[in-house]
């Protein structure tokens, strides 16, 4: 049954333990953090002093929300990478920083999470023949068919016409006030 | 005891409806007879003349009646259960699943009878009723001369209600009650076996992004427009069954198409401004299928009011606007499919659905049957008299219905795509905005170019020559505007198309109003006020459609400012620290965090802007936390002005670093035309759907107005 609600509370009070743990494995990992911070701060000032540092600055946001934005969340169904609120995505988002702080490129990344999860986790979908040749290819038929059919319609040419030949001519303005006129009236 | 009522009177409906179908179909045999002859069978033709025997006139029109007030008594029926509904979600009464998994003990009154259409069940529930409610007021109106088509047309909405009540009682139902049994707790309609009934606390509570006043309206807009359609969907199909093919249904169901217009509309622009208040991520539209399934029926709506004019003046595209109507109702059939079956996250989530496959199924068979009845009626739908050229304005509407056409298969193959392409090759694909919009932009210009050029377009017959001439003033005037915005603006190509073409339209229309306003003032010597709003009164229908294109346009201006000129930036602020973006400067002032009325977690910031040295005011983004539903929303910030709009979200803030918080800041210009553009479009279909006075009862009034004085003197 799909309504058991007995086991939606257990899933619920999971749920929230798991939360609770995250929680406080985010406060173990802030101290850690900070320790690891200070660490690799001091790394880090050792290895500048040996070596001219290799890397650039560190990506800014905006060149991570860059990337993302071409990429689609693998678990919600169709949300932009750079806009998704979950914390999957956050740290998506995070390793797209580092993959840029290790210096790859965009398209590398890209291609990372498209051999990761898959296809649909790019907003391109990977048979491009498939997806638009089918549209213009209907589209084309559709306007062939169109030009075809006007084509017929025209072909007999019945010299009467429903509408007077004068009035396709109405060029000044009092003609074009009379067949104004004609066309209101034709309504009442 | 109140959820076992509810359940009985829904069963009840859907007996009456299905009676009322059946009534309808019976009461015309003659009807029916000729339908199954043309059925290579035997057995059919016998049946046929079995049926023939039976009709009198008086057991038709009895028959008919009953069906009529059949179709009459589900609107009562439906309101009772709704009523029901409603009390179950107001009282708390979480014993019923419907109640529990939409409501909570925090969610303020009007918020529990809202969520009546925010969960599955009650949506459907909530269809059911607006769809009997039309039909009812569609049965209402005088039949005198078109008697033949009312069992018809009650047989079609009966169908359709029947198909959705039945959706409702037999899969959906929003009835159920929990039972605690030995397995543990389900919801059934009667007590199992060994159990108890089981109340929960308090329920989960409607998904926060549904709180928001433009989901209130949003969703019965919608709902609105879909249903509507079902009413000119029914007369086609009538004149279909009838042989009554001349354009006489077209003409009873102007006014319900342009009303279901507008909802659709409406409903769709409340829709996008509801994602850009509530969603943050900045924008109004996203080329989501959710959203495509609602853009879908729009597109063949808006080709249908279009070409049905054709038929109306020159008796053309009979067939085509039968299969105009039909692929409307059933894109609604199927947009209701699409976001209701689950579908979309999966071809496997569809499998274990119920209602997805029955959705499917009926869509299908609603489109097979009506096409055969087009194919049937073929012949007798002949056009009355010829196209002459390729620049006469019914040629011109020809092109804009096959730009929509087009943009119709693009969307549907863009929603479809994903799915054959996980049910055939097993990968699953994502369809980005990137497609739909390098795929329609280049349609959305053609289509733009038509609105320009087809009202300049005589019926019957046009030439370059008489084009040239009323286009020539305004064209080169939208020149000089798409250099003034090169000049002053923007270098961009795409945009400099965007605004030529818009520009282009609204110089167009307004000079075919001032064209038509003086052309009235000479003659009638009028001010040129009277003689702009005589004329609009004298043909409401064009001259609002005007206003409409003229709105469209306005909201063009607002889609090309934010799709090309959008900016972006984020960061990480610290109190005091400052944020630069288009011209603005933001300042990030304090934070702070308490808990909102509902029980809702609120972390809000505050930010001031400014231009320059000169201060515009404070923005306050906000994350909301709700505890019941465990989900949480950003609200932006958002200063808003014809220019552009500053639109700030906050995007992360954790307490233990509360020195700085990381803002996402957009700007995004023009976006504003999109609804100052929105509220004159609803000015224009108003002007152009407001009802006239029915020309035949004015007619019958004055007769009896003329017999009564006769019988005086």
């Amino acid at each position: 049954m799909i309504g058991d609600l007995r086991l939606e509370i257990e899933e619920r009070k999971n749920e929230l333990k798991t939360e609770r743990k995250i929680l406080m494995a985010t406060q173990k990992n802030t101290n850690y953090k900070l320790l690891f911070t200070i660490l690799l701060a001091l790394v880090l000032s050792i290895s500048m002093y040996s070596f001219a540092s290799a890397q650039g600055p560190a990506p800014t946001d905006d060149e991570v929300n860059a990337i993302a934005k071409k990429l689609f969340c693998p678990v919600c169904e169709n949300t932009p990478l750079d806009v998704c609120p979950t914390e999957a995505c956050r740290q998506w988002r995070e390793q797209i920083r580092q993959m840029l702080i290790e210096g790859k490129t965009e398209d590398e990344i890209i291609q990372y999470f498209i051999d990761t999860y898959g296809a649909r986790a790019s907003g391109d979908p990977p048979n491009k023949i498939a997806s638009y040749l089918i549209p213009v290819t209907a589209i084309f038929l559709g306007t062939a068919l169109l030009l075809r059919a006007l084509q017929m319609w025209k072909k007999p040419k019945a010299a009467e016409s429903a509408i007077p030949a004068g009035e396709a001519k109405q060029v000044h303005q009092d003609e074009y006030f009379n067949k104004l006129e004609d066309e209101l009236k034709k309504r009442k | 005891m109140i959820a076992n009522l509810g359940l009985g009177i829904l069963l009840i409906t859907f007996i009456v409806t299905v009676y009322s179908a059946v009534t309808a179909a019976a009461s015309n045999p003659k009807g029916l007879a000729r339908l199954l002859r043309s059925l290579p069978s035997l057995r059919a033709k016998r049946f046929a003349d079995e049926l023939e025997k039976l009709e009198t006139p008086q057991r038709a029109a009895s028959m008919a009646e009953s069906a009529r007030r059949a179709m009459l008594l589900t609107f009562p029926l439906l309101t009772l259960t709704s009523l029901l509904l409603i009390y179950l979600l107001v009282n708390d009464h979480y014993e019923v699943k419907f109640v529990y998994e939409v409501t909570s003990r925090s969610m303020p009154t009007y918020l529990k009878v809202t969520a009546w259409w925010g969960g599955q069940a009650g949506s459907l529930l909530f269809w059911s009723w607006l769809m009997s409610a039309f039909a009812s007021l569609v049965t209402l109106r005088k039949w005198d001369r078109d008697r033949e088509f009312l069992p018809w047309v009650i047989f079609v909405s009966c169908v359709t209600l029947a198909f959705f009540v039945g959706m409702t009682a037999f899969f959906e139902n929003p009835f159920r009650v929990f039972y605690q049994t030995e397995t543990g707790v389900e919801a059934h309609f009667f007590p199992p076996a060994n159990s108890i009934p089981f109340t929960p606390e308090d329920g989960r509570g409607l998904n926060p992004l549904l709180r928001h006043p433009g989901m209130i309206i949003h969703p019965p807009l919608l709902y609105l427009g879909f249903v509507s359609y079902v009413i000119p969907f029914a007369f086609a199909i009538a004149a279909l069954i009838t042989g009554r093919t001349d354009d006489r249904w077209i003409r009873l169901t102007r006014r319900w198409s342009l009303w279901a217009w507008l909802f659709l509309t409406f409903g769709l622009v409340l829709g996008g401004r509801w994602a850009y208040d509530v969603l943050g991520w900045g924008g109004y539209w996203g080329w989501d299928p959710v959203e495509i399934a609602a853009f879908m029926p729009w597109l063949t709506g808006t080709a249908f009011l279009h070409s049905v004019m054709i038929q109306e003046k020159r008796g053309m595209l009979k067939h085509w606007n039968m299969l105009l109507i039909i692929l409307t109702y059933d894109l609604v059939i199927f947009g209701t499919f699409l976001t209701r079956s689950g579908v979309l996250s999966s071809v496997h989530a569809f499998a274990q659905s119920a209602i997805g496959p029955l959705f499917f199924v009926y869509s299908a068979m609603t489109l097979i049957v009506s096409v055969a009845l087009v194919i049937y009626r073929w012949g007798e739908l002949k056009s009355e008299t010829e196209m002459n050229s390729l620049l006469s304005r019914e040629s011109l509407f020809l092109f804009n219905n096959l730009l929509f056409m087009s943009i119709l298969v693009v969307c549907f193959w863009g929603v479809i795509y994903p799915l054959t392409s996980e049910l055939f090759t097993g990968s699953k694909v994502t369809v980005g905005p990137a497609f739909y919009e390098r795929a329609n932009g280049p349609l959305f210009a053609g289509l733009m170019f038509l609105m320009g050029i087809a009202p300049l377009s005589a019926w019957g017959h046009s030439t370059l020559k008489t084009l040239g001439r009323a286009m020539w003033l305004p064209t080169i005037a939208a020149v000089l505007v798409t250099v003034a915005i090169f000049a002053t603006y923007t270098h961009n190509v795409y945009a400099l198309i965007g605004f030529f073409l818009v520009a282009f339209v609204i110089l167009i229309t307004l000079y075919e109003y001032w064209r038509g306003s003086r052309a009235r003032m000479k003659i009638h010597s009028e001010n040129i006020l009277t003689a702009f709003w005589n004329l609009t009164a004298r043909d409401r229908r064009r001259y609002g459609g005007y206003i409409v294109h003229i709105s469209m346009m306005l909201m063009a201006i607002g889609i090309l400012g934010i799709e090309l000129f959008q900016m972006e930036t984020q960061g990480t602020l610290e109190v005091g620290q400052q944020q630069s973006i288009g011209g603005y400067d933001v300042v990030y002032k304090d934070i702070a965090r308490f808990t909102g009325p509902d029980g809702r977690e609120v972390t809000r910031a505050t930010l001031s802007i400014y231009r320059g040295n000169e201060y515009l005011g404070d923005l306050h983004p906000r994350i909301d936390y709700y505890w019941d539903s465990q989900q949480s929303m950003t609200i932006p910030g958002q200063r808003a002005t014809m220019k552009d709009d500053l639109y700030i979200l906050l995007v992360n803030w954790e307490p233990a670093s509360a020195t700085g918080a990381t803002f996402k800041i957009y700007v995004n210009p023009l976006v504003n035309w999109l609804w100052m553009g929105s509220l004159l479009f609803l000015i224009g279909i108003i002007i152009a759907a407001w009802p006239d006075k029915d020309p035949e009862r004015v007619a019958v009034r004055a007769g009896k107005r003329a017999r009564q004085a006769s019988a005086a003197d």
